[in-house]
């Protein structure tokens, strides 16, 4: 199998890029790591460990508190993150900007607070797609509260038919409307911004995960018209423990806190306790500072490349990697939706997912084998698991063919 | 292919995987408890005759990679006719071995020696275990098999 001609993105380079990745250099197992898990987290430019090593051995203060120069740089590049995540959303103003620990904390919060202004018998919409984070979450308030989770189905292809949302928002009484905009396990890209205007159509507030979407698209709140934007730094080449929860101001503004603690506080007393405005009201205790630090460095280093030119060899990487898994006898691929970026699924004839995972191991090939927190995926389409290659901005062509050829080991070990 | 993997997938578990023995819930069962991986997806369900201390029939029947179905076909097989006490010897040996804390002891093991490669694979170590767990929770008659011995397996590290 020959690989396509690099010429065909003249303005992105990824080898260029990929010396920016110290992990990728490496041999495991005695072979060149092949890295292809980055729909779980995604490797780290020199550029993000630099930044979060200056903290620790530069700038190691607490922010928002001491008026020494340690606290002050740290606090500076903190908040100067926040503008940068505003800039990267296209948020309108920093103070929509909450930062959390990951994807997963964000929509905790989310059904926390805003769940605890609904009542019995309203009614949280999500799809069949969804990362366990973006369900259990709501099943927990249902258990507090007594609202009812209800579910937009997937399709043979693990796609989320328009209708089939409309149809529940038709019912009535759906209050949130919380979809990942990709699948972390299929790939599939849903049409977020129609969702958006349809939950809006329908009086609810729409949430998206956009946890795989951030590395894979490009992002604008303000376009796709959603209330609330979740989504975790590790997959976008920041460190892990960071992430983000995005709020249109006038909502995020009439939650309650969170949690309580040292920073969201204006005033505290015994008899009675003010809050801080936005975002420390949302930011209680000492946070991953140099993680956020870093966070800022991923998207200085993202803002430096061309992005659209990135976007369109992900996509021919891509495809090149379907039709070459396509290709192989015993194989289907899982989830095939028309729309679909980041994230390959399949399973094989006569070998289960994890003898895939660890053969292919064996050839320094990094996949994810599981069902990928998101077990209804599974169970929608029949299998236990599957095997999942999924793609950074450092994924090439090579990559590819290594992942193929380690593919024919277990086929040829399990025929 | 690598030594290290034709040590793991030796042909007498690829055998047992494609054609699992006692795939099927023996008759007058008196004993069962259902076994899960969460972490992968790995489910089976173990039945067992149990005539005082003697394990007279066992079955099993569910899904999982080819270690886990191969070590609860050949498991099967070697404890029938066992009693409960010879079972623990054995699978004590056997829990060591896969854990890499003892070199195996082919007269103990026997035929399961061929799983002496899982130790080499940590994150495997708790396919190889599942349906050992699942049966001694049958025999023990305390259910279903809770998953914490399980993970206990999945944190080895040896590497």
């Amino acid at each position: 199998m020959s690989s396509p001609a690099k010429a065909a993105t003249p303005s992105f380079d990824v080898d260029l890029l990929r010396a920016q990745f110290p992990a990728l250099s490496q041999e495991v197992r005695g072979k060149q790591l092949i890295y292809l898990d980055s729909a779980a987290t995604a490797l780290k430019p020199q550029c993000v460990i630099d930044a979060v090593a200056q903290v620790y051995e530069r700038d190691c203060g607490n922010i928002h508190r001491a008026v020494h120069l340690p606290s002050q740089r740290a606090t500076q590049s903190f908040e100067a993150t926040r503008e940068s995540v505003r800039s990267f959303l296209n948020a309108e103003h920093e103070k929509e900007i909450i930062f959390t620990s990951g994807t997963t904390a964000s929509i905790n919060m989310l059904a926390q607070c805003y769940g605890r202004g609904l009542k019995a018998g309203d009614k949280i919409l999500v799809t069949g797609l969804e990362h366990h984070s973006n369900i259990v979450p709501w099943q927990l308030l249902c258990e507090q509260v007594g609202t009812e989770l209800v579910v937009a189905q997937l399709d043979e292809d693990g796609d989320v038919p328009l209708d089939r949302i409309e149809a529940l928002l038709k019912a009535g009484g759906v209050k949130v409307v919380a979809f990942a905009y990709i699948s972390n396990a299929l790939g599939t890209v849903l049409p977020a911004k129609k969702i958006c205007a349809m939950a809006r159509e329908y009086g609810a507030i729409s949430m998206i995960d956009g946890a795989q979407a951030v590395p894979h698209l490009d992002i604008d709140v303000r376009d796709l018209g959603c209330d609330f934007y979740a989504f975790s730094g590790h997959k976008l080449y920041a460190p892990t423990g960071t992430g983000v929860l995005y709020g249109r101001f006038e909502l995020l503004n009439s939650l309650p806190p969170y949690q309580g603690g040292g920073d969201m506080i204006r005033n505290v007393s015994f008899e009675k306790t003010t809050y801080a405005e936005l975002p420390n009201r949302l930011e209680a205790g000492t946070p991953n500072i140099a993680g956020v630090i870093g966070l800022g460095a991923a998207l200085s280093f993202l803002n430096s490349i061309d992005r659209a030119a990135a976007r369109a060899h992900e996509e021919e990487v891509f495809r090149y990697a379907d039709k070459a898994l396509r290709e192989i006898p015993g194989l289907r691929r899982i989830g095939t939706a028309k729309h679909s970026i980041g994230a390959l699924s399949f399973v094989m004839d006569n070998a289960h997912p994890h003898d895939i995972g660890t053969i292919v191991d064996m050839e320094g090939v990094a996949l994810r084998t599981g069902h990928h927190c998101a077990q209804p995926v599974m169970k929608a389409f029949s299998v236990p698991a599957t095997a999942r290659a999924s793609l950074g901005i450092y994924t090439n062509f090579a990559d590819i063919d290594a992942l193929i050829a380690s593919v024919r080991v277990v086929q040829e070990m399990f025929s | 292919m690598n030594g290290d993997l034709r040590e793991l997938y030796q042909e007498v578990i690829l055998d047992h995987a494609k054609a699992p023995r006692n795939f099927r819930f023996p008759e007058g069962a008196n004993c069962s408890a259902e076994g899960d991986n969460p972490l992968c997806g790995d489910n089976l369900t173990v039945k067992v005759v149990l005539k005082e201390d003697t394990i007279v029939d066992i079955g099993f029947q569910g899904s999982g990679c080819a270690i886990s179905q191969a070590a609860a076909s050949t498991m099967t097989e070697i404890v029938k006719g066992m009693n409960t006490a010879a079972v623990d010897t054995l699978f004590s040996h056997y829990h060591d071995v896969v854990m890499g804390k003892a070199e195996a002891d082919d007269e103990v093991l026997g035929k399961l020696t061929v799983f002496a490669g899982v130790c080499d694979f940590p994150m495997r170590v708790k396919c190889a275990t599942l349906a050992w767990h699942t049966m001694q929770h049958a025999i023990r008659d305390t259910g279903d098999s809770d998953t914490d011995s399980m993970l206990t397996d999945n944190m080895v590290t040896t590497e």
